[in-house]
């Protein structure tokens, strides 16, 4: 099972660590992180996405909520949240013809494409894990040369 | 306002927590502290390990339920106290340790006796603290404390680099503080114990697992009145020893690896158990699987974070164990509930005690397990302090030796740290100097920190050593003759010191006996003497711990005495 916790924070060094140590020393996944302030200086927010079954879930949260650095932990329904993801690909060009199929496929999925070149095009995508994924997928044909993710950020809807 | 040094207002915060004691030695990067600790009327107690600090603010802390405080300078001084705050941390014994650091603008630069300590630290602590300027030491230390000693207690290390300690500063001294993300306590919700008690009420089979939470929260009366009122036999875990008096015919003892055979008989036809501040740790109940098939749970734990992780339960209630039980015996008296005296549940209970008290095969001879500890048992007051160290005469302690008095009886349980038991036993003794306290120990653990009789000697802190010696590491040594088909390695410890001129060579007392008699007067001038007494007892390394629950197996599966 998938999950995505939301978990304010201090806004203080070491955080970060104790987070991930927790994770680490309790035998937790971390499938993504991404860690960024918030509208109140005083506040950080983590966004990890983690798998395991459904009292391993509960147990993260409940093992996050203890400590004290953590000032409110949330893990999101996925049905009543926007959660994107930022990804860079470089993918290799080897014929003409490859730089009008790449545009194609980014076009098809919304990507932006930066800096192309002779020999590799970048793309640039913002949208859930599993459409990543199929972009990736799509890609592997003309060989992705690097790639970075940033992780998952993600909000509530209004009103939920 | 004032202004003074980071050092200064550190005593000053310690004295307004009510410090009296603290357990240390000094260092280049404590120096500052020292200077200040001896212009103040805090005590010090001078360690020969930076580790028996830690265990004895440990056993301090435990014995009087207030944070017991440990010294350590920065580097090696601060990485030896790792055992200690682990073992503290593990069985919820509120401690506080201040370690020295390196001076602010050297952190990170790999400066001499430089350990990163709050991360090494890190997941063996319940919070720790690092400040970087001389003026937030007051705070620091008020939330230190506060951290240490609520909720689910804990050990908290508070890491004052060598400038931040003499710095001056203005300072303020707050009298309340309050912690954003932290929420110690809970209500116990008074609808789950409504339910619990219909629960427990409708069983056939209920048991009252007692565990350390019990003795955590002082709730020795509560969870008497409730069993006495419904008359439930009341089982504990090894931590959870001596929450109940033991020799309540209500009690049928701990249960476990290596519990007693009539607890783990009850616990295993119970249809019902009212746990009380536990975690279930795997020690206690063998498989989780097993444990919780054909078993209903009430679990009463401070930490929400326990609910569930080991065990599936079926009522729980968040919050102090003590406020709960309160409101279980308030609901409880509403409803006018009260169980006969004799109810079948109670009478078989009571048949298997009888049988096992009958029927347990004992190990022959004249200073055997069973003979040593309730000879101890039989000569020492009832209010005594007992501490123990880790192996085979641990869990003797846990079979033979009855806790008559609640909280009398602590042990490092969880982490299982050998050479705890003789420091946490001078902690205990200053907490409580009015009381005798007693390491039982095995030759094993004493090795490991019986260096600590010099600060029992100097210091004026006469505890017991009784030391049951079979010259082995008699628990490794059973696991090899069960397990590994008698292939013993590394557990001979036939070339010790002799106990007793070691003991004398510290200036405390050493006596070795050869039968019961001996030990009988030999615990007797322990109890009367101004030093510390080593009591050196052989026994036949040969002798087992049984009944043993095999790893990774039910309690009903327990290995008894052929």
């Amino acid at each position: 099972m998938w999950a995505i916790l939301s978990i304010l924070v201090e806004n203080k060094p070491g955080i970060l660590f104790k987070v991930t140590h927790l994770f680490r020393s309790r035998n937790f996944n971390i499938d993504s992180i991404s860690v960024g302030t918030t509208q109140n200086p005083e506040f950080s927010k983590m966004t990890i996405t983690t798998i395991g079954d459904e009292k391993q879930i509960e147990q993260i949260v409940k093992q996050l909520d203890k400590m004290i650095d953590t000032i409110e932990v949330k893990r999101l329904d996925e049905k009543k949240t926007v959660y994107r993801e930022l990804v860079l690909f470089r993918v290799k060009v080897s014929k003409a013809s490859d730089t009008m199929e790449i545009n194609n496929i980014a076009n098809s999925f919304g990507a932006k494409i930066h800096d192309a070149r002779k020999d590799s095009i970048m793309l640039e995508l913002t949208a859930t894990p599993d459409q990543i994924e199929n972009l990736q997928e799509l890609l592997s044909k003309y060989e992705i040369l690097d790639m970075a993710k940033t992780g998952v950020a993600a909000l509530q809807r209004g009103g939920d | 306002m004032e202004t003074i040094s980071g050092a200064r207002a550190l005593m000053k915060a310690l004295e307004k927590e009510g410090v009296k004691e603290v357990f240390g030695l000094p260092g280049g990067a404590n120096l500052p502290m020292y200077d200040e600790l001896y212009k103040s009327n805090i005590r010090h107690i001078l360690v020969r390990h930076e580790q028996s600090a830690a265990h004895m603010a440990d056993g301090f802390g435990r014995v009087s339920r207030k944070p017991g405080v440990c010294f350590a300078t920065s580097g090696p001084g601060a990485t030896n106290i790792i055992t200690g705050l682990a073992t503290a941390q593990a069985d919820s014994s509120p401690m506080v340790a201040i370690t020295g650091q390196v001076p602010v603008n050297m952190i990170g630069r790999d400066a001499f006796q430089e350990s990163d300590i709050i991360g090494i630290a890190n997941p063996v602590v319940k919070y720790s603290f690092q400040p970087r300027h001389a003026s937030e030491i007051p705070t620091v230390i008020k939330k230190g404390f506060y951290i240490a000693e609520t909720g689910r207690p804990g050990a908290v290390l508070i890491d004052i680099p060598k400038d931040v300690q003499q710095n001056e500063a203005q300072m303020e001294f707050p009298d309340e503080i309050k912690i954003r993300g932290y929420h110690p306590w809970t209500d116990p919700d008074v609808i789950a114990i409504e339910k619990a008690i219909t629960l427990l009420l409708s069983s056939s089979r209920p048991v009252i697992l007692a565990g350390g939470g019990v003795i955590i929260s002082g709730a020795f009366a509560e969870l008497q009145s409730l069993a006495e009122m419904l008359m439930i036999p009341v089982v504990s875990t090894f931590k959870g020893k001596g929450a109940f008096p033991e020799t309540h015919p209500l009690s049928v003892g701990p249960i476990g690896m290596h519990g007693h055979a009539e607890a783990n008989k009850i616990m295993a036809e119970a249809d019902c158990v009212l746990a009380i501040g536990t975690r279930f740790s795997d020690r206690s109940v063998g498989t989780f699987t097993e444990f919780e098939k054909h078993l209903k749970i009430i679990h009463l734990d401070v930490d929400p974070a326990e609910i569930g992780k080991n065990q599936t339960t079926s009522v729980a209630v968040v919050g102090d164990v003590k406020a709960s039980l309160r409101i279980f015996l308030r609901l409880l008296l509403q409803k006018a509930t009260k169980k006969s005296e004799h109810n079948v549940w109670f009478d078989h209970v009571t048949e298997v005690k009888e049988y096992w008290k009958q029927n347990l095969k004992l190990h022959p001879g004249e200073l055997t397990a069973a003979k040593i500890l309730r000879k101890l048992r039989e000569v020492l007051p009832h209010q005594s302090i007992v501490t123990t160290e880790v192996g085979q005469h641990q869990m003797w302690a846990s079979l033979f030796y009855d806790v008559i008095h609640p909280g009398t009886f602590f042990s490092s349980t969880g982490l299982g740290t050998m050479g705890w038991g003789f420091p946490a036993a001078i902690g205990a003794k200053t907490a409580r100097p009015d009381l005798p306290v007693v390491d039982i120990a095995g030759d094993g653990s004493f090795n490991m920190t019986e260096n600590s009789l010099a600060t029992s000697v100097l210091d004026n802190l006469p505890v017991i050593v009784f030391l049951v010696n079979n010259y082995t590491l008699g628990m490794v040594a059973q696991w090899q003759r069960t397990f590994y088909d008698r292939r013993m390695i590394g557990v001979d410890q036939k070339h010790c010191p002799d106990y007793v001129k070691l003991a004398e060579s510290y200036g405390a007392q050493g006596i070795r006996v050869g039968n019961l008699d001996e030990l009988g007067n030999a615990i007797k001038a322990g109890l009367k003497s101004d030093v510390a007494t080593v009591i050196d007892i052989p026994i036949d390394p040969e002798e087992d711990v049984l009944p043993f629950v095999a790893p990774g197996t039910s309690l009903k599966d327990m290995i008894l005495p052929s």
